[in-house]
């Protein structure tokens, strides 16, 4: 499954357009705590957090996180969005909860693989 | 490939720069043609390390070696220094602020991240004096 696909599928907000969707999502991580996240996180994943704060960016590129998915409806802070934008970083948004989203990856996951 | 040294000062003051001079050596890693493993390893170890000098240090200088069958990075700050260093390793120790936190830092993972990813890790301190943290990862590919 791609990153694109995972958009469609889950009617994720993309905010930064221009970014590259054509990356293949591995996994899942979900995790607020930033050093969690770099020590833990699969290159690969989809990131799910609640921080909208700038340092986001920079940990998902370090940890090679597949995309970051903001969820409960959690906007960026503008730095955010500068920051993915100026990255080419996919930076995505759902009303869902964590745990919802997690799930729903997770059956996505599951069903690419049975294919 | 002969020895190449990068250097960067990090700005103690600039959460906003956090995690630039990390990405530029991603980058640079990256050109030179390391596997995606490596320049991810170093690539943590160095935000981490970067992170901590903004956090707990007011900022440093970074040195970067690179050769083809070890990157070496020396970071070095004029902080308050590590009074425990055992104490620092472990997970979950942090004395990082309420403000910080909200951040999404001050989990006390950074170090033991640092130490996870990398093949050596020595950490030199001094209280009132400062930190030197020296990190070698070795190249898996
Ligand atoms: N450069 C430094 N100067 C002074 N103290 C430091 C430095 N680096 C780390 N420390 C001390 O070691 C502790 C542990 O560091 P570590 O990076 O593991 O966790 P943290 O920075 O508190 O949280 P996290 O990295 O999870 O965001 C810090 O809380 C701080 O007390
Ligand atoms: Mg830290």
């Amino acid at each position: 499954m791609t990153v694109r696909e995972l958009v469609d599928q889950l009617e994720l907000k993309n905010w930064v357009p221009d970014a590259d969707l054509e990356i293949p999502v591995t996994g899942g991580y979900a995790g607020d705590m930033l050093s969690w996240v770099m020590g833990r996180a699969q290159s690969g994943s989809v990131w799910m957090t609640i921080m909208s704060n700038q340092n986001v960016a920079a940990v998902a590129l370090m940890a090679d996180v597949a995309a970051v998915v903001l969820t409960e409806s959690v906007a960026p802070d503008e730095a955010l969005q500068k920051q993915a934008e100026a990255r080419g970083l996919p930076l995505l948004s759902t009303p869902l909860s964590t745990y919802e989203l997690s799930c729903r990856l997770g059956v996505l996951l599951a069903d690419k693989q049975s294919v | 490939m002969s020895k190449l040294h990068l250097y960067y000062e990090i700005d103690g003051s600039d959460f906003h720069a956090a995690g630039e001079a990390s990405s530029d050596v991603k980058r640079v890693l990256k050109q030179l043609n390391f596997d995606s493993d490596t320049v991810r390893r170093v690539a943590i170890c160095m935000y981490e390390g970067e992170i901590n000098m903004i956090i707990h240090a007011n900022g440093g200088t970074v040195d970067v070696w690179v050769e083809e069958c070890s990157i070496e990075l020396v970071l070095r700050d004029t902080g308050p220094g590590i009074p425990d260093i055992e104490q620092a390793m472990q997970e979950g120790f942090s004395t990082a602020t309420q403000a910080i936190r909200e951040l999404g830092f001050g989990a006390g993972m950074g170090l033991p991240n640092i130490k996870r990813h990398s093949d050596q890790l020595h950490i030199a301190s001094e209280v009132g004096v400062g930190t030197t943290l020296t990190i070698r990862v070795v190249p898996s590919g």
